[in-house]
């Protein structure tokens, strides 16, 4: 998996979502990994803007030709923005899913979440274990 | 993946990228890169699938003929050596056993080739009701098959085979060498588009597989994977058998009337059948496009006015509409193209509506 992007400056989860700290607000996406193991993404279903997400259950739903996948929130908090362009664009996370791909944008309820999630390094461990099974 | 099969192209799979998913008891490639991309090569120029998971059934002797008019529902005895029919086997309760092509090889020899799910099953299902004085041998292991398909075909294999191709019809089928490998050649396929089934003995399908990728790539040829097969032959609307079929659907219900001895009958379930039909079908399969956003996947709730009335069997964004298709059984009543149903996604009931399939056929405008 030695093409596999991971940022340095970002936080991850074990279940391949990424995380960009930017002042209180959390930025969530999908990692290069999962893109790469969805294929061609087809369908993005995101939740409302000020709906709740709670830490480790699903907040969304990403949909590849042949699979129906859900997305875990990182933390829990309210939705304070979503990403609309990928309604007619989910292409955009297989393209660049750290950047266009983004999917929402989290305020958290409790900073203490973030203590939870793992940095590069780790994620990049937890990559690697999976792709050897 | 323990336990699973191997194909005799398993080192080429991973060479090429190929991921291996497990499929009916053996570990295929789903995809080498982008199914999207793999789909469109099939439409626009030609793919190359490793079918070798399917079966390979032989029937021989004075009663083989016989034995295999009484197992399928399309007729046998009037298939000429060299063509190809596509049939059901049908249990006494007139559900199916498996989908089949059948193949005349012979006055008194012909061979199935049946689903991988299904080849014990079959294999079972056959000798049990085979006459005496018909053989029944499962070769399946003795021979890999790939599936060339899509409008370049025939451009491809000339290369490497010295059949006259464009004289051969489809459902034709015919023995040549082809990259130096016995090859029987048959011009069928599973995706809608033009093309060939290669049937090679397994030690030598690695040889033929790497040629054609080779001869093919100039004109767009590129390993495909069951992902894309998938994709094309929903768009094609050719039934998956666990999906559209089971041993308890009737083919009538399934729309293959037309594969169906009706008037002749004298095969297997051909009692049960019309029964079936006389008693009003239950159930009928239909083809809808999503109108709504999200995407039809089987199992999913087909609803009308709310209430469930029915489930998908089959469902999938289709690359070459660029719309999400899908099949699946409703009451008759509601099997008129044009029907408003909706489609339980998750918690919504995202709209959709019946359409006559195929959804996609070569020259009609896509």
């Amino acid at each position: 998996m030695a093409d596999t992007e991971i940022p340095n400056d970002l936080r991850y989860t074990r279940e391949d979502e990424w995380c960009r700290m930017e002042g209180t607000r959390i930025v969530i996406g999908v990692t290069d990994y999962a893109q790469q193991q969805l294929g061609d993404i087809v369908f993005v279903e995101l939740p409302a803007v000020g709906s709740s997400v709670e830490r480790g259950e699903p907040f969304g739903v990403i949909e590849s030709v042949k699979a129906v996948s859900d997305l875990y929130a990182p933390v829990s908090g309210e939705v304070v923005e979503v990403n609309g362009d990928l309604a007619d664009h989910p292409e955009h996370v297989n393209e660049d899913c750290y950047t266009d791909g983004w999917m929402i944008t989290i305020e958290p309820s409790d900073a203490s979440d973030l203590d939870s999630l793992l940095d590069a390094a780790s994620y990049r461990r937890h990559v690697e274990e999976r792709s050897t099974e | 993946m323990s336990g699973l099969k191997r194909t005799p192209l398993h080192d080429a799979h991973r060479a090429l990228g190929g991921r291996m998913v497990p499929f009916a008891g053996f570990e295929m490639p789903v995809q080498y890169g982008s199914i999207l991309e793999e789909h469109a090569a099939v439409r626009e120029a030609a793919g190359l699938f490793d079918v070798s998971h399917m079966g390979e059934i032989f029937l021989s002797g004075p009663a083989a003929v016989a034995s295999v008019e009484r197992l399928v529902t399309c007729p046998v005895d009037s298939l000429k050596p060299g063509r190809v029919r596509y049939g059901l086997l049908c249990n006494e309760d007139g559900g199916v056993v498996d989908d089949v092509t059948v193949y005349r090889l012979a006055e008194d020899r012909l061979f199935l080739c049946v689903n991988a799910s299904n080849i014990e099953k079959d294999y079972r299902w056959i000798v049990r009701h085979a006459q005496p004085g018909a053989r029944v041998e499962d070769r399946s292991d003795h021979y890999g098959l790939l599936a060339l398909q899509g409008p370049a075909s025939a451009a491809i294999l000339a290369q490497l085979c010295p059949l006259p191709l464009d004289s051969m019809k489809r459902f034709r089928f015919e023995e040549a060498a082809v990259a130096g490998a016995t090859t029987l050649v048959s011009r069928t396929g599973y995706t809608g588009s033009d093309g060939f089934e290669l049937y090679v003995g397994s030690g030598e399908v690695g040889g033929v597989f790497q040629a054609l990728l080779d001869a093919g790539k100039p004109l767009g040829l590129r390993p495909c994977g069951l992902g894309a097969r998938d994709t094309l032959r929903l768009e094609a609307a050719l039934p998956l058998y666990g999906h559209e079929l089971d041993d308890t659907t009737s083919p009538l219900e399934a729309g293959l009337a037309r594969f169906v001895k009706r008037e002749r009958g004298g095969f297997l379930g051909a009692e049960a059948i019309e029964r079936r039909a006389s008693a009003g079908a239950e159930r009928q399969l239909i083809g809808f496009v999503v109108e709504g956003r999200g995407v039809a996947r089987a199992a999913y709730p087909i609803l009308h006015g709310g209430a469930k009335v029915g489930v998908v069997t089959s469902g999938a964004p289709s690359p070459t509409l660029g719309k999400s298709i899908g099949l699946g059984y409703v009451p008759p009543a509601l099997a008129a193209p044009g029907t408003r149903i909706e489609i339980g996604v998750r918690e919504r009931a995202v709209p959709a509506r019946v359409v006559e399939t195929p959804f996609w056929s070569p020259g009609r405008a896509s």
